[in-house]
């Protein structure tokens, strides 16, 4: 049942609003409202229990074993949240003056410098709010500076077939053209079509290093060589930097600007879908065109720099300067981990990876791409069962569910048919592991003897299988007051 | 290891059944010539208990101040159970929900809060949320371009008295799309942009949309009918741009003139947020049923289940990054979905008749305050208009410096006007929500009153 229906008209939570109505006799009677909104009328208690029943419906990391590919979903220390809601944090206005500042700046210039050393950037804007903003911030600085060159023929973006649809979309937003890749047999860029792509067009390319596909591109190096020759510039997509944290930096592979997901990497809360932060590196030819504000050291002071210290930045992305909380919950974890911490993450999402590639395979599941290393990701394909069964990857999803795991990425990459993109994350133990395989497993054997169990999953979830069909036919996206209870579940 | 469960013989079975030698192995794809070296300059890792001690000192450090700065941002009372429900884990470490079955209580949630913003801004459809209040503008922006058939123009009205920082914000993120923003000055006297502005900085010429912000930067109050009436007979959009609270005593954008307001958007924080130094917030955008096809980001929509049972999902996907790729309405995936639990349980527990005791009480508390400062000599309102929740006022000398003065007091005496407005300066902006007690406001007006005698 909504909150909605549970409306009852007098009823309210008074304790949480000013005792008295203030008067308002002072506004043009014009410009006021003249009826009451419909929100909810209920008691504090109702609302309380309403949402902590609704969160009970969730899946999520605190809960279940969530190797949803491309997402990172690993724990998210509570010593992140709690120490990011001190006081302090929480009451400092955006406008305070830089005198009441001075420690949440010390956090974020370290932050800046934390993710500068790690990624091999020059330099590193905090600005973006979430990954796809990193995103638009760095195609806005390619796009940046090439016109400070006179360069304004570059309008073309390279994107390979298997990148996240946050590329293109967004190299669309900064006014350029998108120009697909395709991805080789072996996962790996087809350097060969990438060499008849560049030209005096080409404004850059956009690159997951490991790939969606969950390989290391060994040809990096080419690449790299091949786009910056054609006066491009590389992009590196920082939603896989779990993969290669501390063990190989972006900076060194000759990437000019990249973006991170603090939300995957830095382990801050995904909370059902956001908040992020995307702050962006840059190679030291790009550094002028950052997003602002960005804070700098001036002797023992903290100061903001904003449009007018950066005249040739691309601006700001929001109206002030970003996921604030979020980023010091990553600058937590970044003091909490250390160098030798960050190795560490790399190493074990990697280890906990190939562990759960090999045992899949040795359970019989086919790989995309068996004879490559496992980044922190890898897909297995499902066509054979498909085939054989008539059960799709929807159905192995689905019916996971009923075991207690969230479902892998579906779907996604494209290029490879009825496939699960599976990220186990290094927080992680084994026995998570091999309770997935074994659930795995049994899915295959229920798809082989009972395919039907699996085609109607999930059974044992507040709901059946949902009609995503008639959701779109029979548009519903709001409650309205005039409604009745007829569909209170 | 903070956060890794591996012992060494956890790892040594993992690596056996790998058929590797050692961890170092499975990176063997990677040129040996682009391993990276030993990050000197990150720290090495502290405990929860040195961490702990490090951030106290550092939140610490920037005190609490009392605060008398809006713009934009606003410090209101938020009931405990807000955020005790939204960091419980299965709000706070759950991801977008791609798996309806499984993220149920996400999505209603999301179904809800749709709904309630859909009442607050009298308009029928909102998505999901967006990154903040500037950015949602600069989406509804864009998204306005598109959906105006009556219009090729690519233009859009943008008022000065608009935030300056959304000004900031949306020329950069529409900029490169071929958007011209034309702005529209405002009346001196009043602080407002009435429509004899809007009509001459049109000046005849084709507008995909006009952009009203009610209340505008300086808490006057637009005449929100007459532009909007005037906009639709020229054939151009109306974006409102709006504080939630305050729609709780305001007309909502779905009402301004004969047809209402196309899309309302604007800055959800004062729906149960703290100030958090400027974020995480949430960007909200609601629009009209006919555009619905043009949102940018994630609806939440009912459907049945195999069963006939009432459930929740993601819908209209096909707007989206995910599927539609270059495509797609906006590039956004990742939005503010736990700022959008907040604003959920934020709304459910204080209702219509609390946030209107809010925005009452932010309102009263802000003309006593105005009143107060005004008996020092030499200061004064800046503007003669109707206002709301916010006042500008003139000071007798150089704010800047007044300004500094009083936080040397800990307080934080308003918003210094003169950097974005020169022509206005020596001017601040004031605000007292209703967490602001008379004994505050005394003690600002001396503390003012102090420092202006001595200058």
């Amino acid at each position: 049942m909504l909150i909605q229906e549970q409306s009852r008209p007098g009823r309210a939570a008074t304790a949480q609003a000013p005792q008295h109505m203030a008067d308002l006799s002072d506004l043009p009677s014009g410009l006021r409202r003249r009826k009451r909104a419909a929100l909810p009328e209920v008691s504090e208690l109702q609302a309380v229990r309403h949402y902590t029943r609704l969160s009970q419906k969730n899946f999520s990391i605190d809960t279940q074993f969530y190797p949803l590919g491309s997402c990172t979903m690993k724990y998210n220390p509570r010593a992140c949240n709690s120490l990011a809601s001190l006081p302090g944090f929480l009451a400092r206005h955006p406008a305070a003056p830089a005198s009441h500042s001075q420690g949440i700046m010390a956090c974020l210039h370290e932050l800046q410098d934390i993710l500068k050393i790690v990624t091999g950037m020059h330099a590193v804007s905090l600005a973006p709010a979430a990954g796809a903003q990193g995103e638009l911030a760095g195609v806005m600085m390619i796009r940046a500076y090439h016109d400070a060159r006179g360069d304004h023929e570059r309008l073309e973006i390279l994107v390979p077939d298997a990148a996240h649809g946050t590329n293109p979309a967004s190299a669309i937003m900064a006014g350029f053209e998108v120009r697909e890749i395709p991805t080789g047999n072996n996962g790996d860029v087809d350097i060969a079509a990438l060499r008849d792509a560049v030209g005096p067009r080409t404004a850059g390319i956009m690159l997951t290093n490991p790939s969606t596909v969950g390989v290391f591109d060994r040809n990096i190096q080419a690449i790299a060589e091949t786009v910056h020759e054609a006066g491009g510039l590389l992009y590196y997509d920082g939603a896989n930097l779990n993969a290669i944290l501390g063990k190989v930096r972006p900076g060194d592979m000759g990437f000019d600007v990249i973006h991170m997901n603090l939300h995957k990497t830095f382990s801050t809360p995904h909370g059902g879908g956001g908040p992020g932060a995307g702050p962006v590196g840059v190679s030291k030819r790009l550094e002028p065109f950052l997003p602002v504000p960005l804070v700098v050291k001036d002797g023992q002071q903290y100061r903001w720099q904003v449009e007018p210290d950066r005249p040739e930045s691309i601006g700001r992305m929001t109206a002030f300067g970003g996921n604030m909380g979020i980023l010091l919950r990553a600058y937590i974890y970044a003091r909490m981990l250390g160098a030798d911490g960050m190795r560490r993450v790399s190493e074990y999402a990697t280890l906990n990876a190939n562990y759960l590639m090999a045992r899949l395979q040795e359970a019989g599941f086919t790989a995309a791409y068996p004879e490559r290393r496992a980044s922190h990701e890898f897909i297995i394909t499902l066509k054979p069962e498909a085939k054989a069964f008539g059960t799709n990857a929807m159905d192995f999803a689905k019916r996971l569910l009923d075991y207690g795991f969230h479902a892998p990425t579906t779907y996604f990459p494209l290029l490879v048919p009825e496939c699960l993109l599976i990220e186990p994350t290094e927080s992680e133990a084994k026995e998570d592991l091999d309770g997935f395989v074994e659930a795995m497993i049994k899915t295959r054997a229920e798809a082989e003897q009972a395919p039907e169990t699996l085609k109607q999953a999930p059974h044992s979830l507040p709901v059946r299988r949902l009609d995503d069909v008639r959701a779109a036919r029979h548009l519903d996206v709001a409650w309205k007051a005039d409604e009745t209870g007829e569909d209170a579940a | 290891m903070p956060f890794i469960p591996h012992t060494d013989a956890d790892v040594a079975e993992m690596l056996d059944a790998i058929g590797a030698g050692n961890i170092d192995e499975l990176f063997d794809e990677i040129p040996p010539a682009l391993r990276a070296g030993g990050l000197d300059g990150i720290p090495s890792g502290l405990t929860e208990m040195e961490v702990s001690r490090l951030m106290q000192g550092r939140a610490r450090a920037d005190g609490q101040p009392l605060c008398f700065i809006g713009a934009g941002a606003y410090e209101h009372h938020i009931p405990a159970a807000v955020w005790q429900i939204t960091t419980r884990g299965e709000f706070y470490s759950a991801y977008t929900p791609y798996q309806a079955e499984a993220s149920q209580g996400t999505l209603q949630v999301v179904y809800e809060f749709q709904s309630m913003m859909t009442a607050l801004t009298g308009l029928d459809v909102s998505n999901a949320s967006l990154y903040d209040g500037a950015s949602a503008l600069a989406e509804a922006i864009l998204m306005a371009v598109r959906a105006n058939r009556k219009s090729n123009s690519k233009r859009v009205l943008l008022p000065r008295n608009l935030h300056p920082a959304y000004r900031r914000t949306i020329r950069g993120l529409v900029g490169n799309q071929g958007i011209e923003l034309v702005e529209v000055p405002f009346d001196s006297t009043t602080g407002q942009t009435p429509v004899a502005r809007f009509d001459a900085a049109a000046a005849g010429g084709d507008f995909a949309a006009a952009v009203i912000a009610q209340p505008n930067f300086f808490g006057a109050l637009e005449d929100v009918d007459a532009i909007t009436d005037w906009a639709h007979a020229r054939n151009t959009l109306v974006i409102g741009v709006v504080n939630p609270v305050a729609l709780a005593v305001l007309s909502p954008p779905g009402d301004w003139g004969e047809t209402g307001a196309d899309i309302a958007c604007g800055e959800g924080q004062p729906l149960g947020m703290p100030l958090a130094s400027g974020g995480p917030y949430l960007g909200f955008l609601t629009c009209k049923q006919g555009y619905v096809r043009q949102i940018p980001g994630r609806i939440a929509g009912k459907t049945l289940d195999a069963e006939g049972k009432v459930g929740y999902t993601l819908t209209l996907q096909a707007r989206e990054q995910h599927i539609r790729r270059s495509k797609a309405t906006s590039n956004i995936c990742t939005n503010q979905g736990l700022l959008v639990t907040a604003a959920t349980i934020h709304m459910a527990i204080l209702g219509a008749e609390g946030l209107e005791r809010v925005a009452a009480s932010c309102h009263a508390n802000t003309r006593r305050l105005g009143e107060l400062l005004c008996e020092i000599p030499g200061v004064e309102p800046v503007f003669d208009g109707p206002i709301f929740h916010e006042q500008a006022l003139r000071l007798p000398s150089a704010s800047t410096e007044v300004l500094g003065k009083l936080a040397e007091q800990d307080i934080l005496g308003g918003f210094d006007l003169g950097g974005d407005y020169p022509e206005l300066a020596p001017a601040i902006l004031i605000c007292a929500t209703e967490l602001r007690t008379e004994e505050e406001m005394l003690a600002f007006r001396d503390q003012l009153a102090a420092i202006l005698s001595n200058a």
